[in-house]
């Protein structure tokens, strides 16, 4: 609420924000499929100062054994930073913040892959952030879907995330690290365009019930150009020989 | 529970076959929550307490006030520390153990509504900068489940929170020492009351009891302030929401949060 007191000019008078952008702008956002050689499917985002690996296994057996379901396949979500990725060190074991990511990353993809046609298997997602600067979560989102696809695993669509949220009383879309820390409100959002359906929402920050309808707005404005990212890094690399060469 | 059982999809489709018809299974309206009960001051030891029953979800929430020292990059704030804990006795399902996920969620969304809310003005709780502060621990305990434990513990911690007493500490020596006999009521500024919404196909139902959250496709909690402001969202569950579906949502949290808000305001008024 309110936010940290910064020095920082979240938003100057001809509304540019701290890192050049305007207030409708995301970050540069590059992914690389199938980045991996052991994995059934990878992926490697930069957003931003953000580097995050995706890393897919499966569908396998699942162990323990007992987690498996006769029914249908089960997504699992690791959602990992690496002690060297922020400021001060983090201590390697899982916090309590990174189980709970893992959890709604989880739940905002398993509408998106067809579980249901591997029962009794897994299939695992371990996301490693390399280097964090703001929007980890999406970040991640967005290469474990593209590497979920790399993996040749059925999907109904991909999900797609960005953050929208409040600084200096203006909306703004894709929080970075300073906003916020700084800034009024964060609201995560992940996306599945062809389907219309919101499957990540996360917020800490005040808003009006006026303004968290145009911020959703705003965030799935973000959302759908990192599809159009999404879509052609898999382009780039299943049909690269005819387009891109 | 990873294999939902046939008592299981007997009772969704009984449960989608009311809802057809606009009821719910325990006869409320989709948009009306479970009666809340709220009593404070029922553990003497504890700085702060309440005893919360929503429906047949019953909470105890006790508040410890102590100094301790501040985060390091927050060193002209208090502490704000929130927990839950299902307890054993609290549903067959129910393990002791290590927390497991949905344990750590519930504890972290119920912590985010009040502090993003503003609800403690932790600035008061500041000893000596970057030294010493007052810390103010939160501790949920679920001794009846029944659904829902994300609002129940909320109403539970703020009504708590409310009515707790803050000791006075002073500086001596380089560390804080208890003054005696001078309590004050705690420094809030506003009341955070969060409204869980479940989407079964296409129905928006609020505060789901236990039956109704075993069949949710997706749910949502959204936090509101004393001005109608939402302060803290969280969506979960194995499916998403439309963007109208999500506008909807956040409409009732603003009239279903009122109507609670009166609630707790009432039970509050004795104890402080």
């Amino acid at each position: 609420m309110g936010g940290r007191e910064t020095d920082v000019v979240l938003l100057d008078e001809n509304g540019i924000r701290s890192d050049g952008r305007k207030v409708n702008e995301t970050r540069k956002v590059t992914i690389k499929a199938g980045v991996l050689k052991n994995a059934s499917g990878s992926a490697y985002i930069e957003f931003g100062g953000n580097k995050i690996l995706a890393g897919v296994f499966g569908p396998r057996d699942v162990h323990p054994k007992h987690m498996s379901n006769p029914d249908t396949g089960i997504l699992r979500v690791r959602y990992h930073m690496e002690p060297f990725s922020v400021g001060e060190r983090k201590n390697p074991a899982p916090s309590r913040r990174e189980i709970e990511i893992s959890k709604v990353v989880k739940e905002a993809l398993e509408p998106a892959v067809m579980l249901e046609k591997f029962p009794r298997t897994a299939v695992d997602v371990y996301l490693e952030i390399l280097q964090a600067d703001g929007g980890t979560r999406c970040a991640a989102l967005d290469a474990a879907s593209v590497a979920l696809a790399d993996a040749g695993i059925p999907m109904r669509d991909l999900v797609c995330a960005c953050a929208a949220g409040k600084a200096a009383d203006a909306l703004i879309l894709d929080v970075n690290n300073e906003e916020d820390q700084a800034g009024q409100a964060d609201m995560p959002i992940g996306y599945m365009p062809n389907l219309g359906k919101i499957t990540l929402l996360q917020l800490d920050g005040v808003l009006t019930t006026d303004e968290f309808k145009k911020c959703i707005e705003l965030g799935l404005e973000g959302c759908k150009q990192v599809y159009e990212i999404q879509k052609n890094a898999l382009r780039e690399k299943y049909f690269s020989s005819g387009d891109n060469d | 529970m990873a294999n939902l059982s046939i008592i299981d999809k007997l009772k969704r489709s009984k449960i989608l076959d009311l809802l057809q018809e606009g009821k719910r299974i325990d006869d409320r309206a989709l948009d009306e929550p479970r009666p809340l009960v709220i009593d404070t001051g029922v553990i003497p030891h504890a700085n702060g307490s309440a005893r919360v029953r929503l429906g047949d979800t019953e909470i105890v929430s006790g508040i410890k006030v102590q100094p301790d020292r501040p985060f390091p990059d927050m060193g002209d704030k208090g502490i704000f520390i929130c927990t839950a804990e299902i307890l054993p006795l609290a549903h067959p399902s129910a393990e002791t153990g290590p927390p497991q996920p949905d344990v750590i969620e519930l504890a972290r969304v119920v912590d985010r509504g009040i502090r993003e809310s503003g609800m403690i003005d932790l600035s008061q709780f500041v000893l000596e900068k970057d030294k010493s502060v007052i810390g103010l621990f939160a501790d949920n305990v679920i001794t009846d489940h029944d659904g829902n434990l994300f609002d129940a513990c909320s109403y539970a911690a703020v009504a708590a929170i409310i009515t707790s007493k803050i000791p006075k500490w002073e500086m001596k020596d380089d560390k804080p020492v208890l003054i005696e006999n001078q309590e004050s009521d705690a420094p809030t500024t506003t009341i955070p009351v969060s409204v869980t919404m479940g989407r079964i196909g296409e129905f928006i139902i609020v505060d789901p009891n236990l039956d109704e959250w075993g069949c949710l496709d997706a749910r949502i909690t959204i936090t509101t302030n004393s001005d109608g402001n939402i302060v803290a969202v969280q969506k979960g569950g194995s499916d998403g929401f439309t963007f109208e579906q999500l506008v909807k949502c956040s409409e009732l949290s603003v009239a279903v949060g009122k109507k609670i808000r009166d609630v707790i305001k009432q039970a509050t008024e004795g104890g402080k």
